[in-house]
């Protein structure tokens, strides 16, 4: 991936709102961007969703098949996530194979849906050692304008919780909804200088000295963190944008669920 | 798993009043709903729902050609990425290019390079990104098409729109655009594409077995229908750039409304003492 160029205008124009408590787009510091869903924007996947954050577009497609458990895991269903980071989002991205941006991405994505244990794995079982169902959470990035990590986890989240397993079509009894049991929220805070901004857009996220995604359950226990970039927290900034992330995830949940 | 349904029922694609099986005529086209500008980063982009068919087109540039020793000194290259996404199809395409992607992405790319002014813009490449998010049969077309309203609203001079249809042969009779079970069980599908304007063609395929009368009479289908196509691409760049006088006076008062993007002013940047 290409490097993103900020211009010193900006930079200087994005610092000096930061350290009065404002934003170029004229957001508080804790505010994430508005948050819209289309469900079943897809009808050839077995679930689907298209979620905006602010201008950040991500499409996200559900497919199942039937296939084998892993050996350790043999009463599981198998999640399987990929990010395509295609060159139609940005002008830094190009066509091949995932680099490591996209990996990191969809691991992160990965981790906060199984570590939530938003699925139940158990109950994607067909047949014990033999045959489970395998979930693909394929998310394709449309429109690449900040905080890819939150809107590509937004778009999973929502999609699952609007899939129906074709059991039908691969003759294992009648189609059924997802049993989908926890609705984990990821919110990313990015640090520039010493001010923290939720939910980064382009702008602030390319000249972050480092970033926070914590994932949060309804109860706020915390089910995933990756911190990334090459600045520091303070242990006094952990805390916060984990109070933070409970606080913001509280009030995009609802925007996930099925209404 | 459907596919081997409708080979044991042996479903007739056309029934005695000469309807097909979503109640269309030989010559009608499914419907098709084009949007320009939907996307923020790129340069232009349009989108296109066509039946059952949803894609994305996008354009960059022109820009700097990379890898830098396929740019050519004399004019502009004309690259295109067709790219299906994995839940697109009913059986989940492995993500990345396969040889059916390349070889679409090459003879689109061919159709746009016969229309864009390239001697204005040596040494850049224009970038074509297409992206089929749901596939119901014809996404070349559909891709083509939103990827020609795309270049015209990212501004690429080109001498006119191009414009994509197909017509193909179902149980003897030629028809045009055929849906997906059509394609799946009929006797040949003949991709096309010409710029309205002059009447050029600038792509052509075709897979299957028509006579040459078969042939000529898909063309002239193709043909009739890809002019209404182009009403419909014009019609979305209306849409998009039309101004009235409404939007105007709306526009006209100086103070920017609250939530609007503040952009940095040139005060906001230190000049040294002796200023510019």
């Amino acid at each position: 991936m290409a490097e993103e160029v900020v211009s010193e205008l900006m930079r200087a124009h994005v610092y000096r709102l930061a350290s009065t408590g404002q934003r170029v787009d004229g957001r508080a510091l804790d505010e994430p961007r508005k948050v819209t869903v289309e469900r079943a924007f897809v009808k050839t996947a077995e679930g689907s969703a298209r979620v905006r954050l602010g201008n950040t577009d991500v499409l996200v497609g559900i497919k199942m098949s039937v296939g084998e458990p892993y050996p350790d895991t043999p009463n599981s269903g198998v999640l399987s996530t990929s990010v395509e980071l295609i060159p139609m989002a940005s002008p830094t991205f190009e066509a091949g194979p995932p680099r490591p941006a996209a990996i990191e991405l969809a691991r992160v994505v990965d981790r906060g849906i199984r570590e939530s244990k938003m699925v139940d794995m158990k109950k994607m079982c067909i047949t014990p050692k033999e045959k489970v169902w395998v979930m693909f959470i394929d998310i394709h990035v449309l429109d690449y304008d900040g905080n890819l990590f939150d809107a590509c986890s937004y778009a999973a989240t929502a999609a699952l919780g609007s899939t129906i397993v074709p059991a039908k079509n691969f003759g294992v009894g009648d189609d059924f909804p997802l049993p989908v049991q926890h609705w984990p929220v990821s919110v990313t805070v990015s640090k520039i200088k010493d001010v923290l901004l939720v939910d980064p857009n382009l702008d602030e996220e390319r000249m972050a000295d480092v970033r926070l995604t914590v994932t949060t359950d309804e109860n706020g226990d915390v089910r995933a963190m990756q911190k990334g970039l090459s600045g520091s927290f303070t242990y006094d900034e952990v805390k916060r944008i984990i109070e933070i992330s409970q606080r913001v995830g509280r009030s995009i949940r609802p925007f996930l669920q099925p209404t | 798993m459907e596919d081997i349904e409708h080979i044991e029922k042996h479903v007739k694609l056309i029934d005695d009043s000469g309807r097909r099986l979503d109640g269309r005529k030989f010559d009608e086209l499914r419907p098709i709903r084009i949007e320009a500008g939907v996307l923020r980063r790129a340069d232009g982009s349009a989108y296109i729902e066509w039946g059952g068919n949803k894609v994305l087109a996008a354009v960059y540039g022109p820009r700097e050609a990379h890898p830098r020793h396929l740019q050519d000194p004399a004019r502009a290259l004309v690259q295109c990425r067709y790219n299906m996404a994995p839940f697109s199809v009913s059986d989940r395409k492995r993500p990345g290019p396969d040889r059916r992607s390349v070889e679409i992405s090459k003879v689109i790319s061919e159709a746009f390079s016969a229309v864009v002014f390239k001697e204005q813009f040596p040494r850049t490449s224009v970038d074509i990104f297409i992206e089929v998010l749901q596939a119901e049969a014809g996404t070349r077309c559909a891709g083509l098409t939103a990827a020609s309203v795309a270049l015209a609203d990212a501004g690429v001079p080109m001498r006119d729109l191009v414009t994509s249809c197909a017509s193909g042969k179902i149980e003897g009779i030629v028809c045009l655009d055929l849906n997906k079970d059509e394609d799946n069980f009929g006797d040949a599908d003949c991709p096309m594409a010409i710029v309205p304007r002059t009447g050029e063609i600038v792509l052509l395929q075709m897979d299957g077995h028509l006579t040459y009368e078969e042939f000529q009479k898909a063309m002239d289908l193709s043909i009739a229908a890809a002019h209404r196509i182009y009403d419909l691409q014009r019609d979305a760049l209306r849409r998009r750039y039309s101004v009235t006088l409404e939007d105007i006076l709306k526009e006209s008062p100086p103070a920017a409304p609250s939530g609007e993007r503040m952009e940095p002013a040139p005060s906001d940047f230190d000049l040294g003492p002796e200023g510019i």
